[in-house]
């Protein structure tokens, strides 16, 4: 009846605002139990401030403390070395976003304009393969890469998705159909070729779905687990989420070392949490169309 | 190499595609060269691992292969051992049991959060705020609830103690582990979801709600007339890309099973493919079992191919 009044709103913000707790609160216990001492863990159990808070669990697992600092605060007496994990997580999503995303659009746009025989045999298969899903793959993908002794190099963990992904072909090249074949005909007419129509002309006119498909591509990597864990289990090659799963079996005594653990979680979230408060704009559109993922 | 054979059927097919106003260019242009160097790059990756996986994955899956010797043609030996395995039919049942808790959960969640969202604001540092866990690892999803979850001293089974409740061992208890599990993926993926579903809503014509409203209709009356029928091809591309995503479920569970005691009852049809293939090395039959989920797969991407070919003005 009254549903514009102030009123009968508030059940409503309410409801959004239980949401946004929920959603936030475990990342708040997650940053709290990384500044808890591991000698407070059960005295602190219920509480929401640390008592005695302390970066400590961050600097042993960046290995800036000592063997002997490092298990006095908890850890197992395990080497461990999250700076190195949380570079070779940026490479390898770095990596695989940045060239995964302009092969695709080469691959798109050659799909979408250019004219030559089988171009939609070509394109048909490729596509046809968005059906297989990707533990069907995975596992000859991990014998071939073993094969070619690729096991424990970077080389070996990039390689199945740095070249392309079906979708992402499928994604770039339904946008670059959208582009007025006018424009590429006027910078054909002023002397480019193929190349430098896409390179001068179609790229940049692009920028939105292709930052939309290299962040989705970012966000993918960054969570990938198994196959940098089949791959790249070994300690030059060791990602975070890896290096959380290896980190949660080394537990010391019965008790994982949850200080430990969460402050490694923390360094996981981090970078997102960067991502999302300088392109959250950009994340939060990129959904209007990327969802159909 | 490749290009020779397609030559004389391109002649026919050529004017059909894209349906761009091709009349005025009298001859059309062949850009061969130019094109197989632009898909050098993307066509190495599809054959080398897209293609030959999914045609040695077939292969294997007739063999019994243990990665060290070469594989060894057993005929459907693998397919029927797998029609006979207690282990598979019990990981595909509680495979099912976590998507239904899932899906459930949070296709109902999605839909109230993105309703609200829709009706009463626009703002995007909310929408950023709830796409958060979606876009953490599912390890550290995983890790992070494990911990909150914790049976001796985690903050949930803290206040539950203060409430006298008494404690649950969440991951641990062979009955409570699936729920919990759906449960925290629950939280991970909602806020997704429901931006998408908002996405949706965001193209119903606001002039609708107006009018509705001048008539004297309520925001329930609005959300069953207007929203749930307009959203309705948005809403079960969502449900089935979800689905698609709920069945491949693994980090999660792969996290929870490092010393869990929950064991098989949290064991999905992934994390028994993995097991087959990666601690039995039973690669043959893991290849059989992989073939089974991705009919199932195959089955939901078919449904969401034509959804999507059917609301595509809604989306993109």
């Amino acid at each position: 009846m009254r549903r514009n009044s102030k009123i009968g709103r508030l059940p409503a913000w309410a409801i959004l605002a239980v949401a946004l707790v929920l959603t936030l609160f475990p990342f708040y216990w997650m940053v709290r139990t990384a500044l808890t001492p591991a000698a407070d863990l059960y005295a602190d159990s219920g509480a929401l401030f640390p008592r005695h808070p302390t970066t400590v669990n961050f600097l042993r697992i960046l290995g800036l403390t000592s063997q002997e600092e490092a298990r006095a605060a908890g850890g197992s007496g395990a080497r461990l070395d999250f700076a190195r994990y949380l570079l070779n997580s940026v490479v390898y999503s770095g990596l695989i976003a940045t060239l995964q995303t302009f092969f695709c659009a080469m691959a798109g746009y050659a799909f979408a304009r250019l004219r030559f025989p089988g171009r939609e045999v070509v394109f048909g298969v490729m596509i046809a393969a968005l059906m297989v899903p990707p533990i069907f793959t995975l596992l000859p993908n991990f014998v071939l890469v073993k094969n070619l002794d690729l096991v424990g190099t970077f080389a070996g963990m990039v390689a199945p998705t740095i070249l392309m992904t079906p979708f992402a072909v499928f994604f770039l090249r339904q946008f670059f159909l959208s582009i007025p074949r006018e424009v590429e005909e006027a910078a054909r007419l002023d002397g480019n070729g193929p190349w430098g129509v896409f390179w001068r002309i179609v790229l940049p006119m692009s920028r939105g779905p292709l930052i939309t498909i290299g962040l989705t591509t970012t966000v993918w990597a960054w969570k990938d687990y198994l196959w940098p864990l089949l791959v790249g289990r070994e300690e030059q090659t060791r990602v975070l989420t890896v290096a959380l799963g290896v980190f949660l079996q080394q537990s010391p005594n019965t008790r994982p070392d949850w200080t430990g653990l969460m402050a490694g979680s923390t360094l996981s979230v981090l970078p997102v949490l960067l991502l999302l408060v300088f392109l959250g704009r950009r994340l939060v559109q990129s959904l209007n169309f990327s969802g159909i993922k | 190499m490749k290009t020779m054979r397609a030559e004389e059927r391109s002649q026919v097919a050529e004017p059909s595609d894209t349906g761009a106003p091709g009349r005025e260019r009298a001859r059309p242009r062949d850009d061969r060269r130019a094109a197989w160097l632009f898909l050098i790059p993307a066509l190495t990756g599809f054959v080398v691992f897209f293609g030959y996986p999914t045609v040695r994955g077939f292969w294997y899956s007739l063999t019994d292969y243990n990665l060290l010797s070469a594989p060894a043609f057993v005929g459907g030996d693998n397919y029927a051992q797998l029609v006979r395995d207690p282990q598979f039919w019990h990981s595909l049942a509680v495979t099912v049991y976590y998507v239904v808790l899932n899906i459930g959960s949070q296709m109902l969640l999605a839909l109230v959060l993105a309703a609200l969202m829709h009706r009463l604001t626009r703002s995007v540092m909310l929408r950023a705020m709830l796409l958060l866990p979606w876009l953490v690892p599912n390890v550290t999803v995983g890790l992070i609830w494990i911990w909150l979850l914790d049976a001796d001293l985690g903050f949930v089974n803290h206040l539950l103690k203060a409430l006298d409740l008494g404690t649950v061992g969440f991951f641990v208890s062979p009955d409570w582990a699936m729920p919990t599990i759906a449960m925290v993926n629950t939280w991970a993926y909602t806020g997704y979801t429901a931006l998408l579903l908002y996405a949706g809503m965001l193209q119903i014509p606001g002039h609708l709600y107006e009018s509705a409203a001048l008539d004297g209709a309520g925001e329930l009356r609005m959300f069953r007339s207007i929203t749930l029928p307009m959203l309705r091809p948005v809403l079960a591309l969502v449900l089935v890309v979800s689905l698609i995503g709920s069945f491949q479920i693994f980090d999660t569970v792969a996290v929870a099973s490092k010393g869990s005691g929950a064991g098989s009852a949290i064991r999905v049809i992934y994390y028994f493919i993995y097991q087959q293939a990666f601690q039995y090395f039973h690669m043959g039959y893991a290849s059989a079992a992989a073939l089974a989920l991705a009919l199932v797969l195959g089955v939901l991407t078919v449904v969401q191919m034509r959804l999507l070919r059917a609301s595509r003005s809604d989306l993109a």
